[in-house]
This record gives structure tokens, sequence and C-alpha cells, in this order.
């Protein structure tokens, strides 16, 4: 028979393992979570997700400041948001100036930048018409049509 | 990662740059964790009861690795952006329960010493057709969005798999009191184990197509929304069908069950809590109705209420139970060190009460922990995947993972009645287990499709007089 010492090493080290486990188990909950959507991960390395407190200051929601829908807020995760007047859109607008897939926001490693989709009457972030993709500042308004929009933290 | 972002809009397409992580490499070191925790629980318990390896100790471990690497080839191959949670949850649970199944082998072994018992051998066996359905799940479901054209014959199956041992004369389908077996040639399958999958997919997709007219057509009745009277029809079919049975059956478990997972994935489609309060309704009118007129549910609950009463017959199970918990206490008596034997078919209803006597408190819990991730992979599944069909099958799915767990560690707790339900892929039972298996394997292949990247967005074709100019850039 085995002796005493080494059955308490066997009892406390097995629940040990079992715990081990589980907390290997919630890293990568943490890594999926922290890192939004499931598929997501990758532009933001686990550590990095982890580590860098930068993402959790980015912004986190979008909000209608003018317009027709001002005063929706929209809580940014890390899909893009496409914005416009089509119905499968995130934020769908009933604005007379804007095209049915008018623009869209992107998240980028906790950033966003915004695209325009080749709309009729453009988008505007400050007083620029947006050409390419854009870095977007929280507090910065993006106007569409007769809305405008901004990034909150 | 560059900081500059292109000007190109397919760059900026989501899924386009930088390509997802498939996370096969995390599901691999999280399958050797479980694997090595398998080993090494067999070895603490044939060192702790016998004082040495047990000879065919490498087979084992040889066997069981060719397992889990198959089944992890097989997703890396056919489900590359699966869950990397699911399968490394599974192999952990089967490897306790073999663990524990071989613990309580080599207990009555020592009890009577003519005897041995084969049961970890056998249920490491059912574990093989398991991981064999689960791969042939993945290579023959594509997609699983094929099974709902199948949902009416999936539903026909379900219900023949349900009623077939209520027909079949008692000498093969009745163990125990129970009457949910078919027991031929030596083998004995539970079919209601195989019903539960199919009439979930059932479930999920006829609530796909009716959750409109079950989520708006309503009234209000003194502030609650009420469905119509006719609407109430499925979930009342659902009701009569688990009281049916219950009553030919004598299957308190499955009835629950089946139930349970009704009433919530109606609530999951409509997101409407009457379906949970109209669900609690029947479930309290069926429960008063069961014990008044079926005597073997009224002993159930008595025994539950006051289990001592009745400790030298019917209650002696659970009460053997408690007294197991209560010896475990925080740490448990260690594997091999403890005597869960006492506990009346300690290997498959009340292999939780095995497990909570040798792992203690912290053990149990950690069990717990991992039905936990499994089920939040099921859910967090469910709530990524894009279309609704897949949504409701991972959530009812999962349900059912939870509900059973609940109710069964309820029941050997004293928190519920007894049930005749089994802790998934721990306990000792083929049927169980290969099912078990086969819910998982879909899990595995919705959780593939919802974290596989979207298919770049190419936007429909509007029609002319709606369409923006385009700007050309060069």
């Amino acid at each position: 028979m085995t002796a005493e010492i080494v059955l308490q090493i066997f009892r406390f080290g097995f629940l040990l393992l079992l715990w081990l486990f589980i907390f290997a188990a919630f890293r990568v909950v943490r890594a999926d979570l922290f890192g939004g959507r499931a598929g997501r991960v990758a532009s933001v390395p686990p550590r990095a997700a982890a580590g860098g407190r930068k993402k959790n200051r980015g912004p986190k929601t979008l909000v209608v400041t003018a317009g027709p829908l001002s005063g929706t807020k929209i809580t940014l995760g890390e899909q893009p948001i496409l914005i416009g007047r089509a119905d499968d859109s995130t934020l769908v607008l009933t604005d007379d100036f804007a095209s049915s897939r008018h623009a869209r926001l992107t998240n980028r490693s906790g950033q966003w930048y915004v695209e325009d989709l080749g709309s009729t009457n453009g988008t505007y972030l400050d007083q620029q018409r947006v050409q390419g993709p854009l870095l977007v500042a929280p507090g910065q308004p993006i106007r569409i049509g007769q809305t405008a929009l901004e990034l909150r933290s | 990662m560059s900081g500059t972002p292109s000007t190109d809009p397919r760059a900026a397409a989501p899924g386009a740059t930088p390509p997802p992580p498939k996370r096969r490499g995390t599901e691999l070191a999280l399958l050797g964790f479980a694997l090595f925790i398998t080993l090494v629980a067999q070895a603490i318990v044939d060192l702790t009861i016998t004082g040495s390896l047990r000879p065919d100790m490498l087979t084992f471990g040889g066997w069981i690795t060719a397992l889990w690497v198959v089944a992890h080839l097989v997703v890396r191959k056919f489900a590359p952006y699966a869950d990397p949670l699911l399968l490394p949850a599974v192999a952990l649970l089967v490897g306790l329960g073999l663990a524990v199944i071989h613990r309580l082998d080599l207990a009555a072994e020592q009890v009577d010493s003519t005897v041995t018992r084969e049961d970890a051998p056998v249920q490491l066996m059912w574990a093989t057709v398991g991981v064999l359905l689960f791969v042939a799940v993945l290579v023959v479901l594509r997609d699983h969005r094929l099974l709902s054209r199948f949902a009416y014959t999936l539903a026909l199956i379900g219900l023949v798999l349900l009623a077939l041992p209520a027909v079949l004369p008692s000498s093969i389908s009745e163990v125990n009191g129970a009457k949910i077996w078919i027991r031929l040639a030596g083998f004995s399958i539970q079919p209601g184990e195989f019903a539960k999958i199919c009439l979930i997919v059932f479930f999920a997709a006829y609530l796909v197509d009716k959750r409109d007219v079950l989520a708006l057509a309503s009234r209000r009745v003194a502030g609650i929304e009420l469905p119509r009277g006719r609407d109430l029809g499925p979930v009342l079919v659902a009701w009569a069908l688990s009281i049916l049975v219950l009553v030919f059956e004598r299957d308190l478990g499955s009835s629950l069950l089946l139930f349970g997972i009704f009433v919530v994935m109606l609530y999951v489609a409509t997101e409407r809590a009457s379906w949970l309060l109209i669900g609690l309704g029947l479930f309290a009118g069926g429960a008063l109705l069961a014990y008044q007129i079926f005597g073997h549910v009224q002993a159930r609950v008595d025994t539950w209420l006051d289990p001592f009463a009745y400790r030298d017959g019917a209650g002696y199970q659970l009460v053997q139970s408690l007294f197991g918990l209560g010896t475990g206490g925080l740490f448990g008596a260690g594997l091999g060190g403890g005597r869960p034997d006492q506990v009346p078919v300690a290997k498959s209803d009340f292999i939780a009460a095995a497990i909570g006597e040798e792992l203690g408190l912290f053990g149990l819990v950690a069990v717990i922990i991992v039905y936990l991730v499994l089920v939040e992979r099921g859910l967090r599944t469910s709530l990524i995947v894009r279309d609704a069909f897949g949504k409701l099958l991972a959530a009812g799915l999962s349900f059912a993972l939870a509900w059973q767990v609940f109710v069964v560690l309820g029941g050997v707790t004293g928190l519920l009645p007894l049930t005749g339900l089994t802790t998934p892929f721990l306990a000792y039972g083929g049927s169980s287990l290969v099912a078990n298996f086969a819910l998982v394997a879909i899990l595995v292949r919705i959780s593939d499709a919802a974290r596989r990247p979207a298919p770049p967005v190419t936007p429909p074709r509007t029609a002319l007089g709606d369409a923006p100019t385009e700007v050309v850039q060069s």
C-alpha cells in the first residue's frame, strides 16, 4: 500500500490539476470575450487584449446626435456597423439624403474607421469628405445627410 | 498589423484581413491536458487501491489517446473554425467518468474477489462508438441547415424511438421498473436518448417557421401577453407527449427533459416570458396530476421530502449518496480512498455522488464548471451563429445538456426528486454516451459555421434609380 503522504499528494494534486484545466479553459473563454466576436481574436493577440488597457478605453457606443434618429445609441462590438437606408443596415436611416448603403464603421484593433460606400451625397468626418477609410476619434462628428453621429467611450 | 488603413474597401471588409484564427492549436493543447488528467486519474485509482499500475494501462492510454487524436484531426479537417473548448471539455468528462467507473469496478472486485467487473472497458468501447458517431456526423453533415430539411422525418423517428419501448413487451423493455430500454442480443439501448436529439432538431425547425405567429399574435390579459388559443397547440402537444411518456414508460426524467426543452426553446424563439409562465403552469398541473395518479411518482416525491424516513427502502440510495457527499467534505477522500460503492448503482445514476465523495466539494464543483463551460460555449455559438435555425438548435442542445446536469445533480444531492436521467458523458451507459457525442458533434458543426468568417460582402444589386453614383478612384 502506498504511503499516506503520497495519497495526500494524489488527493490534492488531482484537485489542483482539475482546477488548472478550468483555469486554462477560462483563459480561452476570456480571449474570446475580450477579443470580441469569436472570429476576430487575431487582430488582438490574447496577451495584448489582457494586458493592454487601451482597448477598454476605446469607444463603446455610437450615438446619433442630430437628425430623425437623434438619441439612438448602438453598442459597439467587433462587427462593422453598416449605415444606410437598406433594411439590413445596422443603423437604418430614414433620411432622404442617405443612400441605401451609405457608410461603414469598421473596428481595427480597437480603433474605428469610417468608410464611405459610394454614397450619392457623401459622408463627412468633421468638415472633411470621407474618401478612403478614416480614423474616427471619440466625439468627432460624422455627418450623413441630415444625420450626425459620434463615437463615445 | 500596419496602422495605415488600405483604401481598398474590400480589404477593410470583415474577415478579409487578418485571417481569423481557427484556434485548433488551443484545442489540441487543452485536449492534451484533458488526456493527461484522464491518465493521472487512472494511475491514482490503481496506485491507491491495488498499489501498482494495472497491466493494460498502456493499452488503455494508447486507445484513449487515439480516440481524441482522431476526433481532433476530424475537427481540424471538417470543422476548422469550430469552438476550441467543446471537445476538450467532453474529453475531460469522459476521462473522469472512465476513472470513476474503473474505480467502482475495483471496489466490486475487492468486496468479492471471485468477480471481475469489466464496466470500464465496456464504457471505453461505447466511448469509441461515440467518437465514431461524432466523426460520422461531422463528415456527413457539412452544413447544419441541412437538418432542417429533414425536420418532420426526424420528428417521426424521434416519436417512434420514444414510443418503441412502451409498445414492446416488458421482458424486452423494462429494467428496474422503467420501460425505456430495448434489450437485444446482450445489448441494451435507451432509444429515448436519441429521440431527444431528433425532437430538438424538429422543435428548432418548427419554431423558426412559426415564431412570428407565436410571438406577435397575442391578447393582453391582466398585464401579461397571452398567445392565442390556437397557437397554444404545439406546447400542449409537447405537454401531452411528455405526460404519455410518463404514463407508459414510467420515466419521470425524460418526461421532464422533453417538456423543459420545448418550453425553453419556445421562449428563446419568441423572446416572450409568457411562454415560461404557461410552461410553469402546465408543469405544475402535470406534476400535481402525476403525483395523485401514479404510485411511483408519489414514492419519488416522498423519499425526496424525507429520505431518512425511508432509509431502509426507497430512500436507501439517496441516503447513501448524501452520506457519501458528507464523507467527502471539501476535498474528498481522494480517488480510490472512499467507499462510493456503498451507493447502489453508483456507476450510472449516482456517479456524481461517487465524485463528490472522492474528490469532495472542490472536485464536484470543478466538474460542474466543466459542464458550465460546455454549455456556455454552446449558448455562445447560438448567439453568434448567423441563421435562426442554427441559433435555436444550438440553444436547444446546450439547454438539454444543462437541464440534464441540473436535474441529475439536483436528484443526487436531494434538491429535486430523483429522476432517471444520466449525467452526460460521465455516467456509465452506452446510449447516453453515444447520443451525447452526436449532440456535441452537431454543436461543433454549428460553432464552425458561427465562427467561420463571413463570406465577402457583395452588395446586392440595387434598382437603377436607387443606385448610388460610383466614384472611380485612381
